[in-house]
């Protein structure tokens, strides 16, 4: 046993200290599989920071209560009263004896992208003080506060970033009013901070809401309290609404685009890896005609075919390691990070989000890697094996 | 050893009472190539007794390689036995075969055939891994077998670095650091001028003299077939003590 | 071409060798056409734009609604031929994951706005004749298999029927089709007298207008025109191109263009490099022949060129395979189901994929090709 690792380890050796002979075709397969690398782990960590985002925007214990029969806060209503009993219900917790619960309104605004100028549906939400209790990790990085009954607001640090006039001093034009920003606020990465945040009751009267929310933001005192708080919301017979906690409600927004993502992506990296593994394969096979002699000759000398191929194999294997360690620390440099917007399909509205280059993702670019070595060098490895000596000893 | 002395001990039959090591019956060999078939050997018989130094001679293409690599378990015979040291060598699996080759022959190529990366010394002390040897051992054995050849000189050149009768001689170590009881050298001059070449023979005839190697070799030149025992020639499929017409 | 049988030849000599580059190429260019065809869905309706056609939105934001007023006031602005008013049904047909557009049209005036859509006379009929009859594009009927009669359900959270009800039911009058590649039909149109009529609110009020104007090449200051008329109104507007409103949602999906051009380039950069590594290693491993080429006579650009075509022919055999084969994976249909609407080859891309074989072929061959003419036979003979 212990004489074959050896003979492998030493087989090894030659076919990587021959390497340097080889640069040129081992460099090509090797940038080419960094290449596959870091497309497949860019495009999946578009999906992954998507993901990220809707997660982050989900507390633990919190909860979001629309009609029942909407699917999106866009086409939800709620009548005021009907959102006051909501935060009235048993089980969302407490602070300085107020309910931690806030009602909303969520609509969409023109705004001009930074990138482009082009109009971008903005979504602004109308909340209510405890909207920043509700949020985990809200807090303010710039400004203050906007003012509860004036037109001020304040907007997220992805709004910030994409939308012309989202910041502080500035203002943003809403219909023929123009509404100053007095603040700019983080929301623990999720989905508010594509948001412009505003007074509920001002963007009632902007957008002619009389007294209507759109839903209800709230947390429980505990996630377990959640079955209680959703029956006795859906038995009451004063309301008709819908109870989900919000790690539901935003799994559902993200599903398509995260499906649309994914799809695409995994598609792509899977056509890319083929044309990868016949370009391995074209290396390896050259490889091993390259040292036919040589193999050839160690074979006569006694050497067993199982060394040959595993050196054969690790070579292959060694180059995608090397091609997969550079791809992922590129993906990792270029996207880890990376702030864009995209359209939210399910609301209409502006998302903005940070590519996620994470550990797993790395790992799986880095597996796809070695797959691609693995079956690039496995054919090869077995005719350099299988070709008869005293025929090989020929060749050359 | 003078030449004349070693012309006077040739002769074309074994040397009786001496123990056979190669003894090839009923042999041959085709190789097809496509539909064409190519019949290369054909109901060979050679016995070679131990401590012979043989020299095969004979038109390109009569099968002189192909009747090496049968000896040396490189190919196997379409028909008849090859056996070596008593043991039938063409029936052995391929994975016995390498461990075969490994312990029991020392090959010598007419291109050498040296790995480009390895050093002349670790070049030689190739064949070595194959053994349990520790890795002191397997130096001290590839110094010895280069001192031998008379390159310890030379130790940690590359064979680029190497002349061509260097290189061969480089080779021959590669081939006895085993201590193999059969060398099998094909065209071992073929590649080398005059002087190199004398010298590459000396070495052979002094391993078969001194060590009692018993060496096939395969040569082209009558000058270097003298330097054998014996010389048998090939043509046509079949040998012959003297050449064809 | 009397040297062709030279090249088959040497492309014949190392069949595997050959194969893979081909199969490596070939696989660049199917996911060129298909990454084409996915842009394409991306950039929906920026292609088919009409030239003469405008869109005049709530200003505040697309989801406000405007009053029908505005149409009359509109047909009256210098310029404008006429205008037609549009609102977004967005309903659910059993589940959200089966989202398709629905629209609320005026149905001869949309049509006729329209032309592109293909629908036979006896569909047109037919829906001009059913109050609540719909018409939909050929995919979604394919995607659904829908027929003209069939009852389709669908519940609005958006909007309700008088009484409270969100269930509306639509029948299939008239089933239409594209006139030209890269227009929807993945899309249902509903009529708008039915839907003002039927709905709990909001009578009298409309999403958006479309408006054909007489000359395309004033259409910037015809739009001006338009909002000028709603200026401080309550329902001030904002009208663009019809291009621009497409480019604008295809902005806020973000720069697919870009990333898909990265990633082409990308494929197309590792595919050069294997496939031009080995055509310099075949060349190197014939030195000797070319350099007999030479010495029977062969001029230095003759054996350029051998060396070029090599690489042209082996491009372009597989960059054809590829593009065909990526022609039939997207005829096969959209990967998402129904979340592209139009998905598709343009004959722009299909011309786009020739020349990039044509590049490919000459960056992989022309070093090889260069050390092959610059071979001194004397030298090579002697190796
Ligand atoms: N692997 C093979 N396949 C087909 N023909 C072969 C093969 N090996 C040798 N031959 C043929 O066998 C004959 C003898 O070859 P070889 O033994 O190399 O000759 P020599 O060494 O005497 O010059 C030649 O005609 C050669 O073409
Ligand atoms: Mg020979």
């Amino acid at each position: 046993m212990f004489r074959i690792i050896n003979q492998v380890f030493q087989v090894t050796r030659f076919s990587l200290a021959s390497l340097p002979q080889r640069k040129g075709s081992s460099l090509s397969a090797m940038v080419g599989i960094a290449g596959v690398v870091v497309v497949m782990v860019g495009v999946l960590s578009i999906a992954q920071g998507i993901m990220a985002t809707m997660k982050s925007s989900a507390g633990e214990a919190n909860v979001i209560v629309m009609r029942s029969g909407a699917d999106t806060e866009m086409t939800s209503g709620l009548g005021g009263d009907e959102a006051r009993l909501v935060t009235e219900a048993p089980g969302i917790a407490r602070q300085d004896g107020q309910p931690v619960a806030s009602r909303e309104l969520f609509v969409i605004i023109n705004l001009p992208m930074r990138s482009t100028g082009t109009d971008a549906n903005v979504p602004v939400r109308g909340v209510e003080p405890q909207a920043a209790l509700v949020r985990e990790g809200f807090r303010l990085v710039d400004g203050r506060m906007f003012t509860a009954g004036l037109n001020e607001v304040i907007v997220g640090v992805g709004a910030r970033q994409e939308f012309s006039g989202a910041e502080t001093g500035s203002t943003l034009a809403v219909g023929s009013e123009q509404w100053p920003v007095v603040g700019v606020f983080e929301a623990g990465g999720g989905l508010s901070e594509s948001e412009v945040w505003v007074d509920a009751p001002v963007l009632q009267d902007a957008f002619r809401r009389g007294n209507s929310f759109q839903s209800v933001h709230a947390t429980l005192e505990r996630p377990e309290a959640f079955q209680d708080f959703k029956d006795a919301l859906t038995s009451d017979p004063r309301m008709n609404v819908k109870v989900q906690t919000e790690a539901e409600y935003y799994e559902g927004q993200s599903r398509l685009i995260y499906q649309l993502v994914t799809g695409l992506g995994t598609l792509i990296a899977l056509i890319m890896g083929l044309g990868a593994i016949f370009g391995a394969l074209n290396t390896m096979y050259t490889a091993v005609a390259s040292r036919t002699r040589e193999i050839a000759t160690l074979r006569a000398l006694g050497f067993r075919s199982g060394p040959v191929i595993a050196s054969v194999l690790s070579e292959s294997l060694l180059l995608a390691l090397l091609g997969g360690i550079i791809g992922a620390a590129l993906a990792w440099l270029a996207f880890d990070g990376f702030r864009a917007a995209t359209l939210n399909f399910s609301s209409f509205s502006s998302m903005t989000f940070a590519f996620e280059v994470n550990t797993p993702l790395l790992v799986q670019g880095i597996v796809f890697a070695l797959f691609i070595g693995f079956f690039g060098g496995l054919f090869p490895a077995i005719r350099a094996a299988r070709t008869p000596v005293a025929h090989a000893l020929r060749e050359l | 050893m003078s030449e004349t002395a070693m012309a006077s001990t040739q002769t074309t039959e074994p040397r009786p009472g001496n123990e056979l090591l190669v003894d090839v019956r009923g042999v041959d060999k085709v190789f097809t190539r496509g539909s064409e078939t190519v019949h290369v050997l054909g109901g060979l018989d050679l016995q070679i007794p131990k401590g012979e130094f043989l020299a095969l001679m004979g038109p390109s293409g009569s099968g002189k390689s192909t009747l090496l690599n049968l000896v040396g378990g490189l190919d196997r015979p379409t028909e008849g036995s090859v056996t070596v040291g008593g043991q039938r060598i063409d029936k052995l699996s391929d994975r016995k075969l390498a461990g075969w080759r490994a312990r029991h022959v020392g090959l010598v190529f007419q291109f050498y055939n040296l790995m480009p990366v390895l050093s002349a010394r670790k070049n030689v002390e190739l064949p070595l891994l194959l053994t349990k040897l520790s890795g002191k051992e397997r130096r001290k054995r590839a110094e010895l077998a280069l001192e031998i050849v008379g390159l310890s000189h030379r130790l940690n050149h590359y064979p680029r670095q190497l002349s061509g009768g260097e290189q061969q001689r480089t080779g021959i170590a590669r081939a006895i650091v085993t201590d193999p009881t059969l060398l099998l050298c094909d065209e071992p001059t073929g590649d080398l001028d005059r002087k190199s070449g004398d010298e590459i023979l000396d070495l052979l005839q002094a391993l078969n003299t001194e060590q009692g190697k018993t060496i096939i070799m395969v040569t082209h030149d009558q000058r270097a077939a003298d330097r054998a025992t014996r010389t048998l020639h090939l043509d046509k499929g079949r040998l012959s003590s003297e050449p064809q017409a | 071409m009397k040297y062709l049988s030279l090249i088959l030849g040497n492309l014949r000599r190392h069949k595997l060798r050959t194969a893979l580059t081909l199969l490596s190429i070939i696989v660049a260019f199917l996911l060129f056409g298909y990454l084409a065809a996915i842009r394409s869905a991306f950039l929906a309706g920026i292609d088919v734009a009409g030239e003469d056609r405008l869109i005049t939105r709530n200003k505040v934001s697309l989801i406000n609604l405007m009053p029908m007023a505005h149409q009359a006031e509109i047909n009256r602005v210098e310029g404008v031929d006429f205008a037609t008013h549009n609102t977004w049904f967005g309903g659910i047909y059993q589940e959200p994951s089966n989202f398709f557009a629905q629209i609320v049209v005026v149905p001869e005036q949309y049509l006729e706005l329209y032309p592109e859509l293909e629908l036979s006379d006896e569909d047109r009929q037919r829906w001009l004749e059913t109050r609540t009859g719909v018409m939909i594009g050929k995919v979604l009927a394919e995607r659904f298999d829908w027929k003209i009669g069939d009852k389709i359900p669908i519940m609005n959270p958006l909007w309700a029927l008088k009484g409270g009800d969100r269930n509306w039911t639509f029948d299939v009058a008239a089933i239409y089709d594209a006139r030209e590649q890269g227009i929807d039909t993945s899309q249902m149109f509903i009529r708008f007298d039915y839907f003002d009529e039927a709905r709990q609110w909001g009578q009298g009020q409309v999403g958006w207008y479309v408006v054909r104007v007489d000359e395309p090449d004033r259409a910037g200051e015809i739009a001006a025109a338009i909002d000028a008329v709603f200026a401080n109104s309550p329902d001030e507007t904002k009208t663009e191109p019809e291009g621009a409103w497409y480019q604008g949602f295809a902005n806020q999906v973000g720069n697919i263009g870009f990333i898909i051009t990265a990633i082409v380039s990308a494929v197309f950069f590792t595919i050069l490099l294997v496939a031009g590594n080995t055509m310099a290693y075949s060349v190197r491993e014939r030195i000797g022949e070319l350099a007999v080429l030479k010495a029977v006579g062969f001029t230095d650009g003759a054996v350029l060129g051998l060396v070029l075509g090599e690489a042209l022919v082996i491009t372009a055999i597989g960059g054809l395979i590829g593009l065909g084969l990526a022609w039939l994976l997207v005829a096969a249909g959209d990967p998402t189901n129904g979340a592209m609407p139009v998905f598709f080859i343009s004959v722009r891309d299909l011309l786009l994929g020739g020349v990039l074989i044509l590049a490919l072929a000459f960056i992989a061959g022309i070093f090889p090709a260069r050390t092959a003419q610059r071979l001194q036979v004397a030298d090579a003979l002697r190796r």
